[in-house]
């Protein structure tokens, strides 16, 4: 197994920059525009997000989040019942132009819970989604409005996103499995 | 922390932490109810089998509205209209709802036990709601959850549990998780409805109301059934009520930030006063709301297993 830093705390931070004057730019001054980002790592993101708008546009946009675990598609699987973050969204979407936030996008299943769980809480005039990281592989026709970064990875390959905020620091890797023919010894 | 359990028969034997993650979720849960839909798709093409061999208005109407708000297929079998009026045993009822696939069976039962009886004969998971005068654990859970919600916690909480001990399930259950989370139990009631050797269980136990409520932070009453002055077991209503009544006079005794609680169904005038059910310190509307809220953690818990996608 390798592992290999893609993004440091600096690259992740000059990429939600760039994420930010995207979404400022494409949404022209964020009138209306709510954020709602993913458990659990789409929740600091979106925070961060919207720190970095109040920044640069001076406005504050709303943030909520969303716990999608009550709406997966994997109802027969076995296995324990995954622990529930909350859904907290104290304002009203109808309406609204909501930009879902997550980390990492891979198969779409996760947003294809998220855009479900969203039209229970509301009609939002539309919806769009934010990624820092998409690595392909998608299962669904899913894709995002704002991507941080492009990754190609294989599909047995693990992309994970540290936040300080519950790892203790800020790093994008990407986990390599190495075969006997590829990999050196 | 995750559940590892495939029954919820009692309250006995579950560990602080499992306490902890059932009302952690119940408070997730608490949320759906706020929303313009009341219905999340989790337990989607699950059956459930509520199997009530006694009356209960209030719990299966709970059990239901939480199957339902978690969009769970429910089927009701009492037993005053159904077979086993017609004298069928419980493992017969049980083998043949069998096969019609049950994923989980609510089951309120007059025999202490019956749960564990089941268990040997279904697939599916069995959440006990009320056996006998044994076990009620998700009205101790419910009951739980308002606790924190006013209190924070339960660590060195002074709890009276008050009125017909000896025939209460509720009462079980809430010993075990109040001296699991670390509150302090007292248990009050005539002696004629205090069992013996119930000190064993961990708790203080006195046949003085008035003594007994001094300086308490939660003051739980419990229904008195009208049969059991029928037995003997206390004179009259009126001489109850005079003694272990909870009066608002009596309540000054109590912490100057007592919740007062009560499982209901509650007799006015008999085991509390109405102006105490419907006064300030009263949590009892509280109870019934979380009851939903408890039982949708509980059922999730039980049935919604799979990949946490939220984990990555």
């Amino acid at each position: 197994m390798k592992r290999k830093t893609i993004l440091d705390a600096a690259g992740i931070q000059r990429t939600l920059g760039r994420l930010a004057l995207e979404l400022a730019e494409r949404l022209q001054g964020c009138e209306g525009v709510v954020l709602i980002g993913i458990h659990r790592r789409g929740v600091p993101l979106a925070r961060r997000i919207a720190d970095k708008l109040s920044e640069v546009e001076k406005v504050q946009v709303p943030v909520g989040s969303l716990d999608i675990n009550l709406y997966r598609d994997d109802f027969s699987s076995a296995g324990t019942a995954p622990v529930l973050r909350g859904t907290q969204v104290d304002f009203d979407i109808e309406g609204r132009t909501v930009v879902l936030v997550d980390d990492v996008l891979f198969t779409g299943r996760t947003i294809r819970a998220a855009l479900d769980a969203l039209v229970d809480l509301g009609r939002p005039a539309r919806v769009q989604l934010a990624v820092l990281v998409d690595r392909g592989h998608r299962e669904l026709p899913v894709q995002a409005d704002y991507v941080g970064l492009s990754l190609n990875t294989r599909r047995e390959d693990h992309v994970e996103l540290h936040l300080t905020e519950f790892d203790g620091e800020d790093a994008l890797l990407l986990e390599t499995q190495i075969t006997a023919k590829e990999g050196r010894p | 922390m995750n559940w590892r359990h495939k029954h919820l028969l009692g309250i006995e034997g579950l560990a602080p932490e499992e306490i902890t993650l059932v009302l952690d979720t119940a408070d997730k849960m608490a949320e759906v109810a706020t929303r313009p839909v009341k219905k999340v798709p989790a337990l989607r093409a699950k059956l459930v089998v509520n199997l009530f061999f006694e009356n209960s208005t209030r719990t299966r109407s709970s059990f239901e509205i939480a199957e339902k708000r978690l969009s769970a297929d429910t089927l009701n079998f009492s037993a005053s209209t159904s077979s086993v009026s017609k004298g069928e045993s419980l493992v017969d009822t049980i083998l043949n709802i069998e096969r019609m696939m049950p994923d989980c069976y609510v089951m309120r039962h007059p025999s202490p036990g019956a749960g564990q009886l089941i268990s040997g004969f279904t697939k599916a998971s069995i959440v006990n709601a009320g056996d006998g005068a044994h076990e009620h654990p998700t009205q101790a859970l419910l009951d739980a959850m308002t606790i924190r919600q006013r209190k924070g916690g339960f660590k060195g909480l002074k709890v009276l549990i008050a009125g017909d001990i000896a025939h209460s399930r509720v009462v079980r259950s809430n010993i075990h998780l109040l001296n699991t989370m670390g509150a302090k139990v007292t248990v009050c009631g005539p002696a004629t409805l205090l069992p013996p050797h119930i000190e064993s269980l961990g708790v203080t136990a006195s046949t003085e109301f008035e003594e007994a409520i001094k300086g308490k932070d939660v003051v739980m009453m419990l229904r008195i059934q009208l049969e059991r002055q029928k037995r003997g077991l206390f004179p009259s209503l009126m001489e109850y009520y005079q003694r272990y009544g909870l009066t608002e006079e009596r309540l000054k005794l109590a912490a100057k930030d007592v919740i007062v609680m009560h499982p209901g169904p509650m007799n006015r005038g008999v085991e509390i006063a109405s102006e105490v059910a419907d006064g300030p310190y009263s949590v009892i509307l509280d109870q019934v709301e979380n009851g939903v809220s408890v039982r949708m953690a509980v059922l999730y818990l039980l049935l919604g297993g799979g990949e946490d996608v939220s984990a990555h």
